[in-house]
């Protein structure tokens, strides 16, 4: 099953392409998207579109974005990717994920 | 009323389960080592350091069962399906065939640290998606997890991966798949990530050392649980048809007698062993210094076995084989013509290009391809890779090797200098069936140089010295038979 959720269309190029994998109608999936939802309605509205792929029922798509945990959520749009896996139930940590917010000086900090 | 009260044993009614069922890996040697190759339906875990041949085991074993009738999945954690596929067709292996033929799939799975966020509570419910989605394409029996560690690199809670880890075997030995789980050694552990902790059932260490610049590669089975297994360090090699396992038997001189003999290839010296010559399947050791005709000796029993009409190996590690069919030449043998009918193989290596236990395995695949009836090793004395017992007990696995395979062995062997008795034989000897001791003659003497029986077990032989000169018609005796002093050694 593929769920599209589309807010408001504008010009594809900045449109944002997160894909979304879960196994099943877990109650991590679910957190998962309720977590994704909000965090893209706050600083993505109107230029995002997500993609839920359950690898229960497409078990071949896991292959393509190298998929192993769950959730995973992929950003394909903009480049380049990047993935994020757990239930993003840490907002923070989502937004540096997806680039929307600069990475702390941590680890490896990114320019 | 005591705690420690049990309540009354349960009467054993379970019929005793029978023999563990085993899965052959293809690997020559591994299957006999233990007893039939890897448990069936169960998880194994092949460990050891880089390079040391864990995904060739893997391969080995997949390809294996792809080919008789098991189909499988490669998991390759680290090397992309391309190079996995070069490495395998540089073994011959054909692995695109199989794969379109849907005996092999191959799964690729990258985890990369730096492409990842982590964030809240996560399983790798992906991979098992995955695992499960690969073996159901093709209906596997085999699976290899090539290196699962690699996840520990790419993830970084260790909690989960661990939890999911413990998952994942169990999920396997209840579908009932026979996996090859590979670990790179750790400091103190087996694998880096402990790996045999969730692995029970059979734990394989590959090791590769070094040492004086030559390569020895080892293979131990740890564990077996429910099956007996050799716990010796098994010595094998990796050559252009994969991995292959020496069955070092465990001297158990278990061999049938015959009392069939054979000849030594000389007239004179058949004369000495009561007019019969050799034991078949027995052991021969001839010792002397430099220039006493070890070799012409040895080629005249290759040369007696090729006019009987049977099969002769020599393992020559001072010449060529045009050197060596040149130089006996000149001692009336014409061997190039069995070589040309292909009774005789020539197989020469430098002794000190590998270590001891790549030429034992070399021998064994040498004498598993030319089943040859007699085999020589011309000179054993060249192998000096290894420490005295190293050698030893390579040379003892080596006798124990043929007459488990009823071949006539011989030993030639040289005594530098004077000829005072060396380690080598006195450690060999009590394999050995018959010693045969050349010298120099002291000046003035007949013939330059000769020969005595040390000893030959289980026949009447001379037990005199006999003097003989090397001619263009091979070594010919001379003067008369002289009694040898008081040394005389064997049972017999």
């Amino acid at each position: 099953m593929k769920a599209r959720r589309t807010a408001r269309k504008k010009s594809p190029s900045d449109e944002w392409i997160l894909r979304l994998y879960v196994a099943g109608q877990s109650a991590r999936s679910a957190a998962a998207l309720r977590n994704l939802e909000a965090i893209c309605e706050q600083h993505l509205a109107g230029r995002y579109r997500i993609e839920l792929i359950d690898l229960l029922k497409n078990p071949q798509l896991a292959r393509g974005d190298q998929i192993v945990a769950v959730p995973t959520l992929v950003r394909h749009l903009p480049p380049p990717m990047k993935k994020i896996i757990g239930d993003l139930s840490n907002a923070e940590r989502v937004l540096v994920g997806l680039d929307l917010r600069p990475r702390r000086a941590r680890g490896g900090v990114r320019s | 009323m005591p705690r420690s009260r049990r309540p009354p044993a349960r009467s054993r009614t379970i019929s005793r389960p029978s023999a563990l069922a085993k899965v052959a890996t293809g690997i020559d040697g591994f299957d006999e080592i233990t007893g039939g190759g890897l448990p069936q339906g169960r998880p194994t875990l092949v460990c050891g350091g880089p390079g040391c041949g864990k995904t060739l085991f893997a391969l080995q074993f997949l390809v294996h069962g792809a080919t008789h009738g098991e189909s499988g999945v490669f998991v390759t954690f680290e090397e992309t399906e391309e190079d996995l596929l070069k490495n395998a067709a540089s073994l011959g292996y054909d692995v695109p065939g199989l794969i379109e033929r849907k005996r092999l799939a191959l799964e690729y799975i990258r985890v990369e640290r730096s492409e990842i966020e982590e964030t809240g509570e996560y399983d790798l419910e992906g991979l098992f998606i995955r695992l499960d989605h690969a073996l159901r394409t093709v209906r596997a029996r085999r699976i290899a997890l090539d290196t699962i560690e690699s996840l520990f690199a790419g993830l970084s809670n260790a909690g989960v991966l661990r939890a999911e880890l413990r998952r994942l075997f169990a999920w396997l030995k209840e579908r009932g798949i026979t996996a090859v789980i590979t670990g790179e050694r750790g400091t103190d552990t087996l694998t880096r990530q402990g790996l045999e902790e969730y692995v029970s059932d059979c734990v394989i260490v590959l090791d590769h050392r070094v040492t004086d610049q030559i390569s020895t590669r080892r293979l131990r089975v740890v564990k077996y649980r429910g099956s007996s297994h050799g716990t010796n360090e098994y010595p094998f090699l990796i050559d252009r048809r994969g991995l292959a396992v020496l069955p070092v038997t465990s001297l158990q001189l278990i061999h049938r007698a015959t009392s069939e003999r054979i000849s030594t290839g000389l007239d004179w010296l058949d004369e000495m062993f009561g007019g019969l010559g050799y034991f078949r399947a027995s052991s021969v050791l001839l010792s002397g210094g430099a220039g006493t005709a070890k070799t012409t000796l040895a080629a005249y029993f290759l040369d007696a076995a090729c006019r009987r009409g049977e099969r002769a190996l020599c393992f020559q590690f001072e010449e060529s084989p045009p050197q060596y069919v040149r130089n006996m030449r000149s001692v009336g043998l014409t061997l190039d013509r069995w070589i040309r009918k292909g009774s005789l193989r020539i197989h020469a290596a430098r002794p000190t290009l590998y270590g001891l236990e790549f030429h034992l395995a070399t021998m064994h695949r040498e004498i598993e391809e030319a089943q040859p009836s007699v085999a020589v090793i011309d000179p054993l004395s060249s192998f000096t890779g290894g420490s005295f017992e190293e050698v030893n007990s390579m040379v003892m696995r080596l006798i124990d090797y043929l007459k488990g395979k009823n071949i006539t062995a011989m030993f030639t062997h040289l005594i530098p200098g004077s000829g005072a008795s060396q380690e080598v034989e006195v450690g060999v000897s009590s394999l050995i069936d018959s010693w045969i001791l050349l010298r120099n003659s002291p000046p003035g003497e007949h013939g330059g140089r000769h020969l005595s029986i040390l000893k030959s077990r289980g026949m009447p032989h001379s037990s005199d010295r006999r003097s003989f000169e090397l001619t263009d018609r091979g070594p010919v005796p001379v003067g008369p038979a002289r009694r040898l002093p008081a040394v005389r050694k064997g049972r017999g």
